[in-house]
């Protein structure tokens, strides 16, 4: 296999783990933030400073926790999912669904504010709240989805320690970059490196120009 | 003519932040007509407005309303609330949240387009527009429900005596059309040429109630009187 073709594997997997942590971690993420932000409970104030705990978990910690979960002789052992692609999306998960819903839940926050009285007044149920202020909120909840993604694939700690950053199996670009400098071979490592951030302004140009034209053909 | 009247409010008190801010208040308003409510800045009409809607949290006393139906009450607020939509999904909201079928949507959002003026602008963003045009806006989508009761909290609030007019020549016809109008204005022309009858305010009482003709002729408090001759009341 040449340099290429596996440079072209190790990106795309590592698109396809950051990406599906990214759409399972906001669906989780946007209507808990949206939630919290809508609705007054008891403990709601608890539940906001856990997730802002959480938000500073060192990234380690949850790959050490998800590996003993993982792990043969863990509570979920019997699934096999320790080193592969999932057991990353997994740990990626974990790391960054309290990124995207302390950050949705802030402008969801200030949307309500500006909402509040007219919805109220309209009578609507709380899914109906909730459902208008990420409708439209949507735009800043992409943001929130941009900066958690941001976080997820460039995270390395947690993925190398669930993943193993096996060969053709669990090797993405951010682990690959810290073998390859293990290795002194710090040409390679340097134009991963330049893969990586090539990706992360490639994603965020496409989500920047798609909100773009929205508000300009639209609004 | 609307079911939901008389309105009888007894000992209500709304405090904000360890002060009471409206109260006691005790009122009853009756079937018919549009009542306005004046009173010098601060005086709480906003917050009686509110009380009325049932979006005030009251601290004592009761508000009672002949046949309570939340669905027949439209709100207009003091500054309009734009969703960020535009301007033809602003109107199509409030039914769009009953579940009404999109054909009969589209009719209410067509019409009432129309009637404000404002088909040019249908796909606009609601944010964009001017202050007269957001509180037209406010208006017809406060009425799309075809609520029997409307509260204004100061319609026309900044607007020039042309859009004044607009709101005013639309109000009349809704309360023609049997609708209870209930509004908070500062404009004593508009008090004049809208009231049956005034709630007049004063620090957070009732300091006047009764028929709009007698009360503007024949104010019977001094501060009323100072009021309506545009002194400053305290
Ligand atoms: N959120 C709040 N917190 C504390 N006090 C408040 C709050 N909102 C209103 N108030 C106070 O309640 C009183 C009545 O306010 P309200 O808005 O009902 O007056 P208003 O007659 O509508 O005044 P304006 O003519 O300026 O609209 C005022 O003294 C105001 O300072
Ligand atoms: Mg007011």
């Amino acid at each position: 296999m040449g340099i290429d073709e596996e440079l072209w594997e190790i990106s795309l997997r590592s698109l396809r783990v950051t990406l599906t942590a990214l759409l399972i971690a906001s669906m989780i993420a946007i209507p808990l933030g949206t939630y919290l932000a809508v609705q007054r409970f008891r403990c709601r104030r608890f539940v906001i400073s856990i997730i802002n705990a959480l938000m500073g978990l060192p990234p380690v910690v949850v790959g050490l926790v998800v590996y003993i979960v993982l792990s043969r002789s863990g509570p979920f052992g019997v699934l096999n999912l320790l080193f592969t692609p999932t057991a990353m999306i997994i740990a990626q998960i974990i790391i960054i669904t309290p990124v995207i819903a302390s950050i949705a839940h802030q402008s969801m926050r200030e949307l309500w504010a500006e909402y509040h009285d007219l919805l109220i007044s309209l009578n609507t149920s709380k899914w109906q709240r909730i459902l208008t202020l990420i409708h439209d909120g949507r735009r800043n909840l992409l943001t929130a989805a941009l900066a958690g993604f941001g976080r997820a694939i460039g995270e390395v700690g947690a993925i190398m320690i669930v993943g193993g950053n096996i060969d053709h199996v669990s090797r993405v670009l951010t682990t690959a970059i810290a073998l390859e400098t293990g290795k002194g071979d710090f040409v390679l490592a340097m134009g991963l490196g330049f893969v990586l951030i090539g990706i992360s302004i490639l994603v965020n140009l496409a989500i920047h120009t798609l909100t773009r034209t929205e508000r300009e053909g639209r609004w | 003519m609307t079911a939901a009247f008389p309105l009888i409010l007894s000992g209500v008190q709304v405090r904000r932040q360890g002060k009471t801010v409206l109260g006691p208040v005790d009122l009853t308003l009756c079937a018919n007509g549009t009542t306005i409510i004046v009173g010098p800045n601060g005086s709480g009409k906003t917050t009686l407005l509110r009380v009325m809607h049932g979006i005030e949290r009251i601290r004592a006393g009761d508000v009672v309303w002949e046949n309570d139906d939340p669905a027949k009450h439209a709100f207009v607020f003091q500054t309009p609330i734009m969703l960020r939509r535009s301007v033809a999904e602003n109107l199509a909201y409030p039914l769009m949240m009953l579940k009404t079928p999109k054909d009969q949507i589209d009719m209410a959002v067509d019409h009432w387009l129309e009637r404000i003026g404002l088909e040019s602008s249908r796909g606009t963003q609601a944010t964009r527009l001017s202050g007269g045009e957001r509180q037209k806006l406010a208006i017809a989508r406060a009425l799309i429900r075809k609520p029997d009761v409307l509260f204004l909290d100061e319609p026309s609030a900044n607007l020039d005596g042309h859009a004044t007019r607009e709101i005013e020549e639309l109000l009349h016809e809704v309360a023609n059309a049997g609708t209870r109008l209930v509004m908070a204005t500062h404009d004593m022309g508009q008090a004049r040429r809208l009231a049956n009858d005034v709630v007049f305010l004063l620090n957070g009482r009732v300091h006047e109630y009764g028929p709009a003709e007698p009360l503007f002729a024949t104010p019977s408090t001094l501060e009323l009187m100072a009021f309506l001759r545009g002194d400053i009341v305290s």
